[in-house]
């Protein structure tokens, strides 16, 4: 039997899952974090990069629900895919979710016709719904009256007052969730009649092809399909004869001209606009606010971006000069472990695969984790307190020349430091195409890991003279660098954008939230989420490649030729020789083995590499290198290098058998400065630094930037883009220095 | 005398009326930017573009390019 629901609500007596809505800037992840404490997981929605929440919070009755936070969005018309998933999880549309037995409308009361516009979109879904209207304080504040309860009788739904940021009013939602609730009343608003009639009709159509549902659904899913393309997708295979019912409904619609894709806005807005005026009372609206009067100095033409330069070297100067002592202390820890390993384990295979394997392996992942944590207290103080918003206004009009928009712009400057945090950083961007044009240029702004690599042969390479007076030439050198990455990123952003990632033509609009003391809490536990997520995701790659490169650099275990074995003999030799003769004292005869001995050992590890998988990998790759004036020294380092930029330095230290060397190592400038070619010529000049330095500017020399990539993209489609395209500019360029300087006769 | 929101100037005030175009961006009416609305510029960022607008009560920060089709009738 059919039973006409809107006669019989269906009322809701116990509730499993809730889903929790809301605009962006409302107190919605306070709100979810209260009311799941800290059980919520992580996760992505199948197929797609939009995060999905999910907590658990017990009701007083004990019984425990489900909470699902859906991403923040201003309508439930998808124009961006955050509002696709909300409206498919509300709808039931993802395949294997029920929609929930109810929804809280989170909405903020000092903005409330606009947050109200998607409260009555949620009502119209047949589902129950309760308002949660937060912000009372700053409504309060900025001399509004609310009516709560008259607002309840008005539209029809539950309506509690709070304020999340205190907790005030979560015990009165928690109560209303264990009591039974009715969906809400039909729909009070209504379309121009034209658009109004084809809705119905097309209602009346889906009910005889999905009879069980409750009746508002039909109207719901009937307008959806009018007026959004992407949602009449969404029928053309699972109900054809909707799908051209509504493509029918269309035709006369546009042939008269009538906007039914805005009859919705205005319909809505009619009903609410008198709503709103019923149940506030504006009390003074004279004074001026204290966000217009901090704006006028943040988003002032000269203060405003001096402040914003000021706050971004604040945060940079912190990162920077914050996180190294903590990544210094997980390096040394590491190589601690790794050294009390090697002493207490019998030397073989398996101890080398532990501490030079796996316990590197985890160094690799946790030495990002102090910048990521500091990087995104600070981005979350931002976003918290409200900057965030006007960062990217003052920000817009730059990006917005190459097909960005402002909200690019933290994140592609928190590159500098680490592209891991900055393309984590991106999720701020709600337009999906912008997100992932910014992801895929942010490995060309100069990271840090790059630093050490500029020096050691910027250092080594140019000359440190004097040009024009005062301009030192290796300062220059470097300022070069860091200046082409940036102007490649601007450049490939505009060509992604023109080219490879097509499809945005949605209008820039942001909201410029009222500024706010932060929420220390969300800052901290958002910042703590930021990193486990880095952790679990990305690390679990970022240790799986440390373990290849290391059985690459390991493999084939060559026998050592002989040579060695009559050296070391000859070692001991020599010292029992200088202790019997007394030529020298046993403490200086011991040291003197000692020396040679690590000589030696140095010397067998570099014999080791050069024919390991890692060595025969440059010897294979040296002709496609050199072109690029690279040997297949250079061209193993590249290979190793992609664990991480700086490990260049490491892998050429051990080719060139000098021990434990960083950047600033003398003896690997003078082997650097003194190899040679079996013809006599250098392998180093000028001109292969500047190539090797072009190189690594714009190559993407860092598999834990292509694992974050693949997390934060949900396929290896784009990291593999990535890294195709970084290394095909980055070996153009490094050809037109090496080629262009050689047929300019500097080589 | 019927003005463009893009060319009122920071202070000034206005009613929405209607658009240059017949089908206007649905983004903009559901933020609230819909005929009768009372709009006011605040401030121009600082480069110049975009503009701070504010409409039913909160602000919103739009591009010239993309707001010169809303017609406005200002207020004194």
């Amino acid at each position: 039997m059919l039973m006409n629901r809107y006669d019989q609500p269906s009322v809701v007596t116990r509730i499993r899952r809730i889903g929790l809505a809301g605009n962006p800037n409302v107190g919605k992840t306070t709100l979810f974090n209260l009311l799941t404490g800290l059980r919520q997981k992580v996760g992505n929605y199948p197929g797609v990069t939009v995060e999905r929440k999910v907590g658990r919070m017990t009701l007083p009755t004990g019984d425990e629900v489900e909470v699902i936070d859906l991403p923040g969005t201003y309508s439930l018309n998808p124009r961006s895919l955050d509002e696709a998933i909300a409206y498919e999880v509300l709808a039931g549309h993802v395949p294997g979710e029920p929609p929930p037995d109810a929804i809280i409308a989170v909405v903020d009361a000092s903005n409330l016709e606009r947050n109200l516009y998607l409260a009555s979109q949620l009502m119209d879904l047949g589902i129950p719904v309760i308002i949660a209207l937060n912000m009372m304080d700053t409504a309060e504040q900025s001399g509004l009256r609310m009516d709560p309860e008259r607002l309840s009788r008005l539209l029809g739904v539950p309506v509690i007052p709070m304020v999340a940021s205190r907790g005030e009013g979560v015990d009165e939602l928690r109560n209303v969730l264990t009591r039974p609730l009715a969906p809400p009343p039909p729909r009070q608003w209504h379309l121009m009649p034209e658009v109004e009639e084809a809705v119905q009709k097309l209602a009346k159509e889906l009910k005889q092809l999905i009879p069980d549902k409750p009746e508002s659904w039909y109207f719901s899913e009937a307008l959806r399909a009018l007026t959004s393309d992407q949602l009449l997708t969404y029928w053309k295979d699972r109900e054809p004869a909707f799908y051209q019912a509504v493509l029918q409904a269309r035709e006369p619609l546009q042939a008269k001209q009538i906007p039914y894709e805005q009859a919705e806005v205005m319909g809505r807005y009619a009903w609410l606009g008198s709503i709103v005026s019923e149940a506030t009372t504006r009390q003074n609206h004279t004074t001026r606010s204290l966000t217009d009067r901090i704006d006028a100095i943040l988003t002032h033409r000269v203060w405003g971006l001096l402040i914003f330069l000021g706050i971004l070297l604040v945060i940079f100067q912190a990162v920077f000069a914050w996180a190294v002592p903590f990544m210094d202390m997980i390096e040394q820890g590491t190589e601690y472990l790794a050294n009390w390993v090697r002493a207490s384990m019998a030397p073989g295979l398996l101890r080398d695969l532990i501490t030079d394997g796996a316990i590197a392996g985890v160094g690799a992942v946790a030495v990002f984790l102090p910048q990521i944590l500091l990087l995104f207290f600070f981005l979350g103080l931002l976003e918290d307190t409200g900057y965030m918003a006007r960062a990217a206004f003052i920000m817009d009009r730059i990006m917005s020349r190459v097909g960005l928009s402002g909200k690019s712009v933290v994140p592609l400057l928190s590159g500098y430091a680490c592209a891991i945090p900055g393309i984590m950083a991106t999720r701020t961007i709600d337009n999906h195409y912008d997100r992932l044009v910014t992801i895929l240029v942010i490995p060309l702004m100069s990271c840090s890991a790059r630093l050490p690599v500029y020096t050691l042969f910027i250092s080594t390479f140019i000359p440190n003279k004097h040009v024009l007076g005062i301009l030192n030439l290796q300062g220059l050198t470097l300022f070069g660098l860091y200046f082409l990455g940036t102007a490649m990123a601007f450049v490939a952003a505009y060509v992604l954008k023109k080219f490879v990632v097509k499809g945005s033509t949605s209008i820039f609009v942001m909201e410029l939230p009222p500024y706010r003391l932060p929420q220390w809490k969300t800052v901290v536990w958002r910042m703590i989420e930021r990193s486990q997520l880095f952790v679990t995701r990305a690390g679990k790659i970022i240790f799986s490649m440390s373990i290849v490169i290391w059985f690459l650099a390991t493999f084939p275990r060559t026998e050592l030729p002989p040579s060695f074995a009559s050296q070391r003999a000859q070692i001991e030799q020599q010292y029992e020789e200088a202790v019997a003769t007394k030529q020298l004292t046993s403490e200086q005869a011991q040291q003197m083995r000692e020396e040679q001995l690590s000589q030696l050992a140095d010397e067998e590890a570099g014999y080791r590499i050069r024919h390991s998988y890692i060595g025969r990998l440059g010897h294979l790759m040296e002709p496609v290198m050199r072109p690029l004036g690279f040997d297949w020294k250079i061209s193993a380092g590249i290979v190793t290098a992609f664990a991480a930029r700086e490990v260049i330095i490491s892998t050429l230290a051990t080719l060139y058998s000098v021990d434990d060397a960083d950047e600033t190592s003398i003896t690997l400038k003078q082997r650097l400065l003194e190899d040679r070619y079996p013809d006599g010529t250098p392998v180093f000049t000028l001109l292969t630094a500047m190539s090797l330095l072009v190189f690594f500017v714009l190559a993407c020399q860092c598999m834990s930037t292509l694992a974050i990539t693949y997390r934060e993209t949900n396929s290896w489609k784009w990291p593999l883009f990535m890294w195709v395209y970084m290394t095909l500019l980055a070996y153009l360029f490094a050809l037109v220095v090496y080629q262009g300087g050689k047929w300019l006769g500097w080589g | 005398m019927r003005r463009r929101l893009h060319e009122l100037k920071p202070g000034e005030r206005g009613r929405v009326v209607g658009w240059t175009q017949p089908y206007p961006p649905a983004r903009l009416l559901e933020m609230g930017v819909l005929p009768g609305s009372i709009v006011e510029v605040i401030r121009f960022a600082p480069l110049g573009d975009p503009i701070d607008i504010k409409i039913k009560g909160y602000h919103l920060s739009v591009r010239k390019s993309e707001v010169d089709i809303i017609e406005i009738e200002p207020l004194s």
